[in-house]
């Protein structure tokens, strides 16, 4: 029982530690990834724009 | 010009399909039979009565639907519009709701003062009037806003209307029949004593399935959308169903002690139980409290202030911040407990690193009103939202404070924690429902504004008045209880007993109630002045089009 617990626990303070961390460089790229920039502004710009209907 | 039905006359059955409609009367008839299998199997025990409340609700449900059976079936003109009668019918019940789950409230909170403030029998004492008011403004007033204000944003920013119009009157109906089996089912003695988790197995299995329909709705609109981009507050929607879903099935597996038993057993025991309970308590908090509402705020501030988020950046980082930071912060509810000492640790680092995603969502809200600040001033709807993102600032920095073990030492078990919960709820989670009701009932029932501004106005300075007069108080009251339980003589033993405490904490507790006193008003002035908007006759130079304009201030003395 000892065993698995250690084992647990390294393993959430090892994996959990680099997946937390690629995850948050992950997001960050995509936040800031220059291109995805003019989508951004469109998104948030749209929900302004008139729109009244469904589309289909 | 189109007229447009007001709500008393709103043929919300007639709206429906023929097939849609026998459709409807088939899963009442299924329910009401299980209702009726329930009621059986009871016998003597308490939940033979919910069998019969489902079958009695099933069986109004079918009046209901059959009083319009034979109305005329829809045109296609239908799908020219957006489908919001669930919306409507949501935003009515969440009203319904909060007046009562407020009135549960501030009676409990009169209690404390006057502890015979009861009706004598079990059903009224504090132990189960508590969660009846805990259930009836999360779910009952938060869900139900929650429900209809997603269905409205998910409809206008993916342009698409629903998939079919039968599925969100199930999840709007399933889910405040869940609700009603919840208090009264407290009030009856049934309860798995599990925090924000109280209903037992059959109720818990019912919201299942309503939830996973929930969910289906969501995917199966997006799935027909026209924007190749999904819309920030939809992503924040999503986390809330799906992640709600998820802890509402982990938390509550249980077995039931018989068919026909509402008592059942936990799966978990021991630490494992409170680990389990408090990673599902903090994610209620998390994204039921907290991501559903920052995905109306992420719609209707914009749209009220009637300019785009400041940052769209900056929401996506917060979003994914609190998606999976806060997942590990559940244990800092069990600071010097049997659990080990690396997880109460994990639990307070990720409260501490949650404060970098909550200011930023905080930020980006106040940042968006920067040159907007005169309709703040002129438009009591936007003072909502205003103050209800100031709140969430506060409310989130308090609780990566409070996570802090050595200060948690001091604040756990006292009232700053139920100060610290209302700064949340009054603050941040009614505020920004109140704000994004008072700006969807306008455009929802096509009126050009509410009834009264003035009432608005009111039940603003009400509300703020009310939260500050409730924060202050258990400010005052918990950190002095904390004080006093750690105080030792010079012999080494404690200075105060218990009741000591409990004497100092009265005149709190009389500022406390009269603080809820005072949101209780203006909740009922909210829910008067939304029914009077929806039956006035003024019909509105209706605007023909689904989709609000973003408005200037409320026009005063309508």
């Amino acid at each position: 029982m000892n065993i698995e617990h250690d084992v647990l626990v390294g393993f959430s303070k090892s994996f959990g530690l680099f997946y937390l961390i690629a995850l948050s460089v992950a997001v960050l790229i995509y936040a800031c990834w220059p291109s995805n920039k003019q989508r951004f502004d469109r998104a948030a710009q749209s929900i302004l724009d008139d729109r009244d209907r469904p589309w289909r | 010009m189109r007229p447009f039905p007001t709500f008393s006359q709103a043929p919300m059955i007639a709206q429906l399909t023929r097939t849609e409609r026998q459709n409807a009367i088939l899963i009442c008839l299924v329910i009401a039979a299980c209702g009726f299998l329930l009621a059986a199997a009871g016998r003597d025990d308490p939940i033979s009565i919910h069998g019969a409340l489902i079958f009695v609700a099933c069986a109004l449900m079918i009046f209901r639907i059959g009083k319009d059976y034979y109305a005329p079936e829809p045109s296609d003109e239908r799908f020219a519009h957006y489908y919001d009668d669930p919306s409507k019918a949501g935003i009515v019940l969440s009203m319904a709701w909060v007046v009562v789950g407020l009135a549960f409230g501030d009676w409990v909170a009169w209690q404390l003062v006057y502890p015979d403030l009861t009706f004598g029998g079990g059903w009224s004492s504090f132990g189960r009037i508590r969660p009846v008011h805990t259930t009836a403004v999360i779910f009952g007033f938060g869900g139900n806003a929650l429900i209809a204000t997603s269905l409205y944003v998910l409809q206008r920013t993916t342009r698409a209307r629903l998939p079919d119009q039968l599925s969100p009157w199930f999840v709007l109906m399933g889910y405040n029949l869940f609700c009603l089996l919840a208090v009264t089912g407290y009030m009856l003695g049934i309860t798995q004593s599990k925090e924000y988790a109280e209903p037992e197995w059959y109720a818990d299995l019912w919201l299942v399935v309503v939830w996973v329909v929930y969910f289906l709705i969501y995917l199966r609109t997006l799935a027909r959308r026209k924007e190749p981009h999904i819309y920030v507050a939809n992503w924040y929607f999503m986390a809330f169903i799906l992640v709600v879903a998820i802890l509402h099935i982990v938390n509550n597996l249980a077995v039931p002690v018989s068919l026909g038993s509402a008592k059942s057993y936990s799966a978990f025991s021991g630490v494992q139980d409170a680990m389990t309970q408090w990673w599902y308590g903090h994610n209620a908090v998390a994204f039921f409290l907290t991501a559903g509402f920052l995905g109306m705020m992420y719609y209707f501030l914009p749209v009220v202030a009637g300019r785009p988020i400041f940052s769209y950046r900056l929401s996506i980082i917060s979003f994914w911040g609190i998606t999976f930071f806060y997942m590990w912060a559940g244990s800092h509810h069990l600071h010097y407990t049997a659990l080990p000492q690396w997880v109460q640790t994990l639990g307070m680092t990720f409260s501490l690193m949650l404060l970098v995603p909550s200011w930023a969502s905080a930020g980006n809200a106040l940042l968006t009103l920067n040159g907007a600040w005169h309709k703040v001033r002129d438009d009591a709807t936007l003072r909502f939202m205003m103050v209800a993102a100031v709140f969430y600032g506060l409310s989130t920095f308090e609780g990566s404070f409070m996570a802090i073990r050595s200060v948690n030492s001091l604040s756990h078990y006292t009232d700053w924690t139920v100060g610290h919960v209302h700064a949340g709820a009054l603050g941040w989670v009614a505020m920004i429902t109140f704000g994004s009701i008072y700006a969807v009932v306008p455009w929802l029932w096509k009126r050009t504004g509410m009834y009264s501004a003035r009432m608005i106005e009111a039940h603003f300075w009400l509300a703020l008045a009310g939260t500050v007069i409730y924060v202050f108080a258990m400010w005052n009251s918990g950190i002095i209880q904390g004080l006093m339980w750690r105080t030792y003589s010079d012999s080494g033993t404690l200075a105060y007993s218990f009741v000591d405490s409990l004497i100092a904490m009265r005149p709190y507790y009389i500022a406390r109630a009269f603080g809820g006193l005072l949101f209780l008003i203006g909740g009922c002035i909210g829910a008067y002045n939304i029914w009077m908007t929806i039956r006035e006759p003024r019909e509105a130079e209706a605007r023909a089009g689904d989709l609000p304009e973003p408005r200037l201030a409320a026009q005063p003395g309508e």
